[in-house]
């Protein structure tokens, strides 16, 4: 399977245990598509592996947070010309056998984004029981916001076409971006849907939400959606 | 009468400290301005007690020394208010331009290498 508009975004960070075998296994689901590994300035030996592994990376000079290194990605697929990007975490959690599933939902649902949802098949996730309990007072805060519920707010499996993608490339949340990419998108009244993927334990690594920034995570993604709803640009015509 | 001295003395070491860091190039013109202007509103209300006594009659505390504690917190939360515009507008403009770095490297690189491989054949 070749799509010549298709690009796999892997934005890492130090993730130099893991993100080898995502970039093989992506490379077995979509052979011949492009792969780029965003390196968020790692310390360890992330940009190497993935370029043995067969990928193309963009390396960032300075670390600039998991927003500002998914951005710089959808900046140079922009500039590309790529119709499409599907974003998969440089940590094994997700898994690449869905990515047809989400560019297909892409072309054939006439939305700008796709999110690959842990919930919706049943299956649940391996997430804690503190961040199970933040995806469900997401979920209810951004009922209202969106106007429907999304299953899976703070899943960074997505992919986007070229629509969403030129305006994430001029605007994205930098810091925790999934939720407020969201209202990002609401903003436009773009339209999004998800599809069942399942999700596994991340393969090596820490994730960066750490015990202290979990504290931090709600009130500055609170903030972030609350600053979005009131740049809300009107309906999309 | 001894807050007042101290205020004072605070007010000519802050206005003294910014014009040595500038003239060390430490500091940059523009951001100066505000711990100078911060710096000499906090002397004139620590030296003019006509105006300590105007101001703590109006806020309502009758007492000098604490509407001149108020009222230089006051400016200098505003200082730190402009310091924090300036700082969020540094971070985006840094962030945008490592990106475009980024990006530029990553062409450059790929031209490159299709130069190489041009040359090659």
């Amino acid at each position: 399977m070749n799509h010549p508009s298709l690009l796999i975004l892997i934005p890492a960070y130090n993730e130099e245990g893991a993100v080898a075998s995502v970039v093989r296994e992506v490379r077995q689901v979509v052979p011949g598509t492009p792969i780029l590994v965003v390196d968020d300035c790692s310390t360890d030996a992330t940009p190497h592996v993935a370029r043995e592994a067969g990928a193309r990376v963009l390396p960032l000079p300075y670390h600039l947070g998991l927003g500002g290194c998914v951005q710089a990605g959808y900046r140079l697929a922009f500039e590309l010309g790529y119709d499409y990007v599907i974003r998969v975490d440089g940590d094994g959690q997700h898994d690449p056998r869905f990515i047809p599933k989400i560019l297909n939902a892409l072309q054939r649902e006439n939305c700008e984004m796709v999110i690959g949802s842990r919930f919706l098949n049943g299956e649940g996730s391996h997430s804690g029981f503190l961040r199970h309990a933040g995806i469900v007072f997401f979920r209810a805060m951004l009922r209202p916001i969106l106007g429907k519920s999304v299953r899976d707010p703070t899943s960074g499996f997505v992919g986007v076409n070229r629509t969403a993608l030129a305006l994430f490339s001029r605007s994205f949340p930098l810091e925790y971006p999934e939720i407020e990419a969201l209202v990002v998108l609401q903003r436009k009244r773009f339209r999004f849907v998800e599809v069942p993927c399942a999700m596994r334990p991340r393969r090596a690594g820490r994730s960066s939400i750490t015990a202290l920034r979990s504290l931090y995570y709600p009130v500055h993604v609170l903030l972030g959606v609350f600053v979005n709803v009131l740049k809300f640009e009107g309906r999309r015509k | 009468m001894r807050f007042v001295n101290v205020a004072t003395a605070f007010s000519l070491t802050l206005i003294a400290l910014v014009l040595a860091s500038l003239r060390r190039e430490h500091i940059r013109t523009e951001y100066s301005v505000s711990w100078l202007v911060a710096g000499v509103v906090l002397l004139i209300l620590a030296r003019w007690r006509a105006l300590q006594d105007w101001l703590s009659a109006g806020l309502g505390v009758n007492n000098a020394p604490l509407a001149l504690l108020i009222v230089s917190g006051a400016v200098f939360l505003v200082v730190l208010y402009r310091f924090s515009l300036v700082i969020s507008r540094l971070k985006d403009s840094n962030i945008a331009l490592m990106q475009r770095v980024a990006i530029l490297e990553f062409r450059l690189t790929n031209l490159d290498e299709k130069n190489q491989a041009t040359a090659g054949n």
